[in-house]
């Protein structure tokens, strides 16, 4: 009997959000649209200016022990040589820097006589030719693959006497410099959380004030009072329906950020691995997203309830969509997520310290789970308490 | 004679905003409502709440439907308190009143079963019930229109409709043809006439005397939130007219009205 109730409220409200069409547009279609074309635009521009400006300078190459006979295979390569004055560590730190557009060779000393004298079916390794580079420099990266292809051929013509760029221990610095991968996790573990709290919070706003304030507002909240169902039903009923909803509109825009992901750090341009999360990360993301909603629906939903109308309902939700912003800027402000359990207890803000630790790899099972437990509980408050404010005579029928 | 409805002592204060004070034109953060009002009902009959403008009737029949709750005293429905038991109560109540909406966005079809499932009507009963409650009032043609491109007075039907959809033995009537025409008036008084033949309870406020001459068995009369009298309608008139009566009891109770 009890559950009846509850199911019946909420058939109701999914009868009547998912028959109303423009509601479905506006609250589940468009904000992932929007997103995935803005995004896309914004990538786009963003690598067209990236080749367009850095391409066209020729790369300066710093070589170490440049042997004579290499020289004329480079005639064919847009770049300044430079051999003379090289201070190895200074290199190094300049490639770090994705602005940079350097590369920097180094050939074993006396590289021509290692060469003529390396025999091939040996024990010993053929002398090694290290090129580092940085793959986000456009000009850096081009000239790497130029060097290397160009290389590689005088390679096979000297019967593999010698190797480019081959890893002699692990300990050897990457040959490629930049550690864009990294940076983007970095960012997208700061911006993206914010900006799913802030999505999140516009798919709430979107169904909440209109089916709580908005009832009371028309008298029809009143006409499910009068019936045997237990307030506590409605109150769940009400939650949980507007939770689907907002979860679809926040989905939605999340679809939208995945999708556009690649295009925006131009990913395909720099043989990149789109894939900077696994599957259980997403999924870890998906759930601590949804115990938010919960929370977040319960408490628009109190504020909704305790509003005359719909206008008054979004105006007291202001401050909540200010506190979203300031909670969503945490991670930036603090240059990632917390490591102390006790505040993943605090709503919201353990909200985007979990997703900010998932996005940038260091989520622990202790501090998911207090986020998404404390989350459940909160939302159990919220319940609670909106069970009492349609119970409260003052709430409901207040002038 | 078995009673069904007993109403003691109920008292009810509002506290008023400042703009309520304003309207209300008064400096007292407080306004009497309801004041100590007992009467009873019995079954089978029609009971009116006879009272002029703020007399307190909408607020008494609320208090009945459990909407609200009172500040003292207690009300017996069926033997169920409206303090204690209220979702009982509700279940044995139909409440009408202008104040509870439909939702625009549903059909009188849609919602009839909508508001049937929330009173855990018997499915194959349900059916049955909306067909000849629909027949009845002419709503079978408009059953799949939207409440929100309803008529006022079709509004008004399907409200009536929805208020009874669990059949229950008794019905709480706020202005039962306010805003009506003359011919859905009709039709709905018609209609509380069928139900009280079938044995049904109802409890319904008005202002209209010829409405209480017409309908009720029985009437109280409520003058600023105080019952003066509660008897049978032959009773209190004493041979006069109602309305006659209506303002001697008016005048009586002047002091009442300050
Ligand atoms: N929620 C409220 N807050 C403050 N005062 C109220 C409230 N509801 C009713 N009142 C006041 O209580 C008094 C009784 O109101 P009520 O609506 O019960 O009168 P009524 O007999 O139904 O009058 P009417 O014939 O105008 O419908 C009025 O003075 C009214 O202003
Ligand atoms: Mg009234």
């Amino acid at each position: 009997m009890k559950i009846n109730n509850t199911l019946t409220i909420i058939k109701k409200e999914f009868t009547r959000f998912f028959s109303d069409r423009s509601m479905v547009f506006t609250t589940v279609i468009m904000p992932g649209l929007l997103i995935y074309i803005i995004y896309s635009l914004m990538g786009d521009n963003m690598s067209e200016s990236n080749f367009t400006v850095e391409a066209t300078e020729p790369t300066t190459v710093y070589v170490e022990n440049l042997p004579p006979s290499i020289l004329p295979l480079f005639d064919s390569i847009p770049m300044n040589i430079v051999t003379h004055d090289i201070v190895s560590e200074d290199i190094m730190k300049q490639l770090g820097d994705k602005e940079n557009n350097i590369a920097y060779m180094i050939f074993p000393e006396n590289f021509d006589s290692l060469v003529a004298n390396y025999v091939p079916a040996s024990e010993t390794l053929a002398p090694n030719i290290k090129i580092f580079y940085n793959s986000v420099n456009d000009g850096s990266s081009m000239t790497y693959h130029m060097l290397d292809g160009a290389l590689n051929a005088y390679e096979d013509s000297y019967c593999n006497r010698f190797d480019v760029n081959r890893y002699d221990d692990a300990d050897s610095p990457s040959f490629d410099q930049s550690d864009e991968s990294e940076v983007i996790s970095n960012v997208l573990s700061q911006l993206i959380p914010m900006l799913l709290l802030m999505l999140l919070f516009s798919g709430c706003m979107a169904v909440g004030p209109a089916s709580i304030a908005g009832e009371k507002e028309r008298g029809t909240i009143a006409t499910l009072l009068v019936t045997p169902m237990k307030r506590s039903q409605l109150a769940l009923g009400k939650i949980i329906s507007l939770s689907v909803f907002a979860t679809l509109s926040g989905l939605s825009s999340f679809i939208g950020i995945i999708l556009s992901l690649p295009k925006m750090f131009h990913a395909d341009e720099l043989n990149m691995d789109t894939n900077l999360y696994s599957a259980s990360e997403y999924i870890l993301l998906l759930l601590v997203l949804l115990s938010t909603v919960l929370v977040l629906i319960s408490v628009i939903s109190n504020l909704s309830a305790i509003a005359k109308d719909v206008k008054q309902a979004s105006t007291i939700n202001i401050p909540v969509s200010l506190m979203m912003i300031v909670v969503g800027m945490m991670p930036m402000i603090m240059g990632g997520a917390t490591e102390n359990p006790t505040l993943y207890l605090i709503p919201f803000y353990n909200s985007v310290m979990a997703m900010t630790a998932v996005m940038a790899h260091e989520a622990t099972v202790l501090t998911l789970v207090l986020t998404i437990c404390s989350n459940l509980v909160y939302a159990g408050l919220g319940a609670w308490i909106l069970t009492k404010l349609f119970d409260s005579e003052k709430v409901m029928f207040g002038k | 004679m078995e009673e069904i409805l007993r109403v003691e002592g109920l008292c009810k204060t509002f506290t008023l905003s400042k703009k309520q004070q304003k309207i209300e034109r008064t400096k007292s953060k407080q306004k009497v409502a309801v004041d100590n009002l007992t009467f009873t009902a019995n079954r089978g009959e029609i009971f009116g709440l006879l009272g002029p403008n703020g007399a307190g009737k909408t607020t008494t029949l609320r208090m009945l439907a459990t909407l609200i709750k009172p500040d003292k005293g207690d009300a017996w429905v069926d033997g169920c308190s409206i303090v204690a038991q209220p979702e009982k109560v509700r279940a044995k109540i139909g409440f009408l009143t202008s104040e509870l909406k439909l939702e625009d966005f549903f059909t009188p079809n849609y919602l009839f079963d909508f508001f049937s499932n929330l009173h855990q009507v018997d499915p194959s009963v349900m059916a049955e019930r909306k067909k000849s409650m629909f027949e009845r009032f002419g709503i079978d043609k408009f059953a799949e229109v939207k409440v929100k491109d309803l008529s006022t007075g079709m509004k008004q039907k399907v409200s009536l409709v929805i208020s009874l959809v669990h059949n229950p033995d008794i019905i709480i009537f706020d202005e039962p043809t306010n805003g009506l025409d003359v011919l859905t008036a009709r039709t709905v008084t018609d209609y509380l006439q069928e139900l009280r033949a079938e044995g049904k309870t109802i409890i319904l406020s008005t202002h209209i005397f010829s409405l209480v001459e017409k309908l009720c068995d029985r009437v109280g009369i409520i003058i600023n939130g105080k019952l003066t009298h509660c008897d049978t309608l032959q009773a209190i008139c004493d041979g006069l007219s109602l309305e006659d009566r209506f303002f001697e009891i008016y005048k009586e109770n002047e002091d009442l009205t300050i």
